[in-house]
C-alpha cells in the first residue's frame, strides 16, 4: 500500500507540470493585464515610460517563457510567487482562505451524505412506496434548482422575514468564535449540500436496489438475519462504493471553491479568490490557486482509492506492484 | 409548484435553525459599518484610479482643494489660492497645524514632493497628464507653495481636486513605500486592509477638521449587491455603497432604510469610432444621433433613474437640451441623413459593451439596437469582460461602444484627453477638428467664469452636432444608510469624504 501511495505521489509531478504550463499560458492569452485591470480606462493616460515602469513593478517586463521558468524554479523551492494585488506571498493568501473553503466543503458533504444516504436507503428499501416517491421528488428538485436560486432565497427569507443575516462580510474564523462561525457557514453549506444530497440520494438508491437483488443478500436473508443488519452491514457497504466516487469528485469541486455561493454568502474562500484573481489578472495568484486546486483533486483521488479498499476488501492495490 | 415547494422546505429549515440562532450582536457602538461590492485595488493614491480604491483613499489622504456638493472648489489642505493675472503662477496658502498620521507636520515640502512624485514618469500616475503644465514647484516658506506653469492653465485647480493628486508625506516618498504605508492627513487612519474582506479605519484624533464623530469605520466587501440589500434590511451594516439601479431602487419605499440619490456627473454614452467607415461620414453619425431616443434608453435600461445629458455634466456648464442638435428623436431626419450618405439600405454596426460595467450596459445596447433597427441599421452587440473591453477600447479597436465615463467638474479636464489633438485618448475618441481644438485652448486660458461658460457652450453644441459620440444620460450615485446614521452628504462625484461628519445616533 505504502509503495502504491508513493508511486501515485510521484505521478503527480508530470500532471502538475502539465497543468502549470496550461494555466500559465492560458491566463496570458486572455487580453488585458494587471495594469489595465487596475487603472481601467485611465490606463490610456499613461505614457510609454510610465507603462514600462509599471510593467516592471508587476513583473510583466520579461517574455512569458522566461517568466514561466522563473516561476517554476521558485515553485520548486515552495515559493508560489507574490500577489501584487494582496501584497503578500501567494501561499499565505491561499492558506488564509483555504480553511473557509475546506470547512464549507466538509459541512456540505456531511449534510449531503446524511440526507442523501438516508433517503437513498429508504427509497431503495421501500421501493415504489410513497417514501420512494418523496425521495425521488426531493432529488428532482435538488438537481433542478441552481445554487444561486437556493442561496438567494435563503438570504431573502432570513433577512426579510427573520431580520437576521449570519454573515455581512464579517466572517469569523472557526478558532476565534466557533458558534458564530458555524452560524455563518450553515446556510451556504445547506445551499451546497442540498443539491449534492440529491445526487447522493439517487446514486445510493440505485446502488442499493442493485445490491439488494444480489445472491449474497439472498443468502444473508435465508440465514435468517433480520432486515436491519442485512441492509446496513451487508448491502450498504457495497452500495457505498459509487457514492464514495461521487463524493470524491464533488469534494474536488467544492475545494476548488463554490464561487457563486461564496459570492452570495460573502465568504472569503478559494472560489472568490480565484475569480477575483482572474478578473484582476493577478497572474501569480491565478497560477498558485489553480495549482492548489489541481493538487486537491489529485490528493482526493488518492484518498478515494484508499477508501475503496476499506469498503471492499476485494479491491487491493498492493498486489499490482 | 416546484418553487413553492422549495420555499416551503427552506422556510421549514429556516424556522428550525432560525429559532436556534441567538440574537445577533450589533456592531459595537460607535464604529460605522460600511458595505460595498468592490474592494480597493491598491493603496497608492497616485496610481489607483478605480472608483473602489478612491472611495477608501479619500478618507485617508487629502488634496489641496476639494469639491463641495455643488462641485464648487473648496479648501482642503490649502486655505486659499490665487492665480497670477496671466494664469501662469498658482499660489497656495497652506493650512497650518495639520499633521500626518505618523505625527509629522504637514508643510510645503510635502506638497512639492507629492507633485514631483506625480510628475515623475516612473511613478505611473494616471493624473500626471492633467498636471503637465506645472514646470516647477517653489516653497518660499513652510506654508506657501507656488506652482510655476509653463503655460496658462486655469483648469489645473480643478484637476488638483482629486484623490489622485493628494499630498503624501515627503518622508514616506523619500524613504518609505507609498504602496504599503498609507500615511495621510485625512480624517481616518488605516488600521488594516485584508483584500476582498474588510478594511478597518480608526478616527484621526488630530484631524484639522471638525470630526470625525465615529470611532472608526469598518468597510466590508459584500460582492453581491442583493446581499448588501439583505444586510441593510437585517441591520447588520450601517451604510452601503450601491451601483446597480435595479438593486438600489428596491429601497425607495423601504421605511427602515434611507436611500440617498445624488445626481452623478459620470455619463452614459454611445461612442462611435469616427475613424472607421461608414462612421467616418458625418451624416451617418448624425443619423444615429437622431434615431436614438435618449429618454427611452434611460427609462428602459435604468428605470428612468437619471436624466438625459449633453456632453458636460457639471451643473455650472449645462446647456438646455433643446439647443443641441437632434436631441428630440427624429426618425425621418435620420433616414434622410442616411440616404444622403448613400446608406438608405442600412448597414451593420457592432457595439461592444462590458458585462455588468455599468450594470445597465447591455440593456442600453439592446434599447439602442431596437431603435436603430428602425432606420435599417442592424446592431450586433458584443458583450465583453471588463479587462478585455478596456483593452479593446484603449486600442480604439471597436466601431461603437457603450460606456460609462467619469465626469469632471471642469469641462477642460473632462474632455481635453479626448477632443484635443494631443490628448492621451484622442485615438480612442476617433474624432477631432480645429474648432474643438481652438475652443479647448480658449477655455484653458480664460479666467472669467462667464466667458468660460460661453466657450464651453459653443464647444458642447459643436461636439453634439459632429456626433462623434451620442451622449445619453447621467444616473445617480447611490448610498443607503440606517436611519440612525446622520450627517452624510451625498456627492455627485460619488465621494464619501463626508463620512468624517457622520454621527451614529441609536435610540
Amino acid at each position: 500500500m505504502f509503495r502504491y501511495v508513493v508511486q501515485r505521489a510521484i505521478a503527480f509531478i508530470p500532471t502538475v507540470l502539465g497543468i502549470s504550463v496550461l494555466i500559465f499560458f492560458a491566463i496570458r492569452l486572455i487580453p488585458g493585464d494587471s495594469i489595465t485591470a487596475m487603472l481601467g480606462t485611465e490606463a490610456g493616460m499613461l505614457t510609454d515610460t510610465q507603462r514600462a515602469s509599471l510593467e516592471q513593478y508587476f513583473g510583466l517586463d520579461k517574455p512569458a517563457v522566461e517568466q514561466y521558468f522563473i516561476w517554476l524554479g521558485n515553485v520548486a523551492h515552495g515559493d508560489l510567487g507574490y500577489s501584487v494585488r494582496h501584497g503578500q506571498p501567494v501561499l499565505d493568501v491561499i492558506l488564509h482562505r483555504f480553511p473557509v473553503t475546506l470547512e464549507l466543503a466538509l459541512l456540505s458533504v456531511i449534510i449531503a451524505l446524511s440526507i442523501g444516504i438516508t433517503l437513498g436507503i429508504m427509497s431503495a428499501v421501500f421501493h415504489n412506496s410513497p417514501i420512494d416517491l418523496f425521495g425521488q421528488l426531493f432529488a428532482l428538485i435538488g438537481l433542478a434548482a441552481p445554487n444561486f436560486l437556493i442561496g438567494t432565497l435563503l438570504i431573502y427569507v432570513l433577512s426579510v422575514y427573520f431580520g437576521i443575516l449570519p454573515n455581512s462580510g464579517d466572517y469569523v474564523e472557526l478558532t476565534k468564535d466557533p458558534q458564530r462561525n458555524l452560524e455563518q457557514l450553515i446556510f451556504p453549506a445547506i445551499t451546497l449540500g442540498f443539491a449534492f444530497s440529491a445526487s447522493v440520494m439517487r446514486t445510493t438508491r440505485s446502488a442499493m436496489l442493485e445490491v439488494l437483488s444480489q445472491d449474497y443478500i439472498r443468502t444473508a436473508r435465508s440465514k435468517g438475519l433480520r432486515e436491519y443488519p442485512v441492509v446496513v452491514r451487508h448491502a450498504l457497504r457495497n452500495a457505498l462504493i459509487p457514492v464514495v466516487t461521487l463524493v470524491g469528485v464533488e469534494m474536488g469541486y467544492l475545494l476548488g471553491g463554490a464561487v457563486i455561493v461564496e459570492e452570495i454568502f460573502t465568504l472569503p474562500g478559494i472560489g472568490r479568490l480565484a475569480y477575483n484573481a482572474i478578473s484582476q489578472r493577478d497572474y501569480a495568484l491565478v497560477q498558485g490557486v489553480t495549482l492548489f486546486i489541481a493538487l486537491n483533486f489529485l490528493v482526493i483521488n488518492l484518498i478515494v482509492d484508499f477508501i475503496y479498499t476499506l469498503l471492499d476488501p476485494r479491491i487491493s492495490y498492493a498486489k499490482h506492484s | 409548484m416546484k418553487v413553492s415547494r422549495i420555499v416551503l422546505s427552506i422556510a421549514l429549515v429556516v424556522l428550525v435553525l432560525g429559532a436556534a440562532l441567538p440574537a445577533l450582536a450589533q456592531g459595537d457602538g460607535n464604529v460605522l459599518i460600511v458595505a460595498r461590492a468592490a474592494d480597493t485595488t491598491g493603496l497608492d493614491p497616485h496610481t489607483q484610479t478605480a472608483f473602489a480604491s478612491l472611495r477608501l483613499l479619500e478618507l485617508i489622504y487629502e488634496p489641496l482643494v476639494t469639491l463641495d456638493a455643488d462641485l464648487n472648489l473648496v479648501p482642503a489642505l490649502a486655505e486659499s489660492w490665487e492665480f497670477s493675472d496671466d494664469a501662469t503662477q498658482l499660489t497656495f496658502t497652506l493650512r497650518q497645524g495639520v499633521t500626518f498620521h505618523d505625527g509629522s507636520d504637514f508643510t510645503s515640502e510635502d506638497v512639492k514632493a507629492s507633485f514631483e512624485r506625480i510628475l515623475d514618469e516612473a511613478t505611473g500616475a494616471a493624473t500626471r497628464a492633467n498636471l503637465l503644465s506645472i514646470a516647477s514647484v517653489d516653497t518660499p516658506d513652510d506654508y506657501t507653495v507656488v506652482l510655476n506653469l509653463a503655460e496658462p492653465d486655469v483648469p489645473l485647480l480643478a484637476a488638483l481636486a482629486t484623490t489622485n493628486a493628494v499630498i503624501l508625506s515627503s518622508d514616506v516618498i523619500a524613504s518609505g513605500d507609498p504602496t504599503t504605508d498609507a500615511i495621510g492627513t485625512g480624517p481616518f487612519m488605516l488600521d488594516s486592509w485584508v483584500p476582498e474582506e474588510t478594511t478597518t479605519l480608526t478616527a484621526n484624533p488630530n484631524w484639522w477638521g471638525d470630526g470625525p464623530f465615529v470611532d472608526g469605520i469598518e468597510m466590508r466587501v459584500i460582492p453581491d449587491e442583493a446581499s448588501i440589500l439583505a444586510a441593510l434590511r437585517a441591520g447588520t451594516v450601517d451604510f452601503a455603497l450601491l451601483n446597480d439601479p435595479l438593486v438600489a431602487t428596491l429601497l425607495i419605499d423601504d421605511p427602515d432604510v434611507v436611500l440617498n440619490r445624488a445626481p452623478s456627473i459620470a455619463y452614459h454614452v454611445l461612442q462611435l469610432n469616427a475613424a472607421n467607415p461608414p462612421l467616418d461620414q458625418l451624416e451617418v453619425r448624425q443619423a444615429i444621433s437622431c434615431a436614438i431616443d435618449r429618454q427611452e434608453v434611460l427609462d428602459t435600461a435604468a428605470l428612468g433613474e437619471g436624466s438625459v445629458t449633453g456632453p458636460v455634466t457639471s451643473p455650472a456648464y449645462q446647456v438646455p437640451l433643446d439647443e443641441f442638435f437632434c436631441y428630440e428623436r427624429d426618425v425621418d431626419m435620420a433616414k434622410e441623413l442616411l440616404a444622403q450618405a448613400g446608406l438608405e439600405d442600412g448597414f451593420t454596426l457592432n457595439i461592444m459593451a462590458a458585462s455588468a460595467e455599468p450594470p445597465t450596459a447591455l440593456a442600453e445596447a439592446q434599447t439602442i439596437q431596437s431603435q436603430l433597427a428602425e432606420i435599417n441599421i442592424e446592431v450586433e452587440i458584443e458583450p465583453l469582460e471588463l479587462s478585455v473591453y478596456v483593452d479593446r477600447w484603449l486600442a480604439a479597436d471597436f466601431d461603437a461602444a457603450v460606456a460609462l465615463n467619469g465626469g469632471r467638474p471642469d469641462p477642460y479636464t473632462m474632455y481635453a484627453r479626448y477632443f484635443t489633438a494631443d490628448g492621451n485618448l484622442a485615438t480612442v475618441a476617433g474624432y477631432g477638428d480645429d474648432t474643438l481644438n481652438e475652443l479647448m485652448q480658449e477655455g484653458r486660458v480664460e479666467t472669467d467664469p462667464a466667458a468660460r461658460l460661453d466657450i464651453f457652450t459653443q464647444f458642447q453644441k459643436h461636439l453634439v452636432e459632429m456626433a462623434p459620440w451620442v451622449w445619453l444620460y447621467t444616473d445617480y450615485e447611490y448610498t443607503a444608510q440606517q436611519p440612525y446614521v446622520q450627517g452624510f452628504v451625498p456627492m455627485p462625484t460619488d465621494s464619501i469624504y463626508s463620512l468624517a461628519q457622520v454621527t451614529i445616533e441609536r435610540e
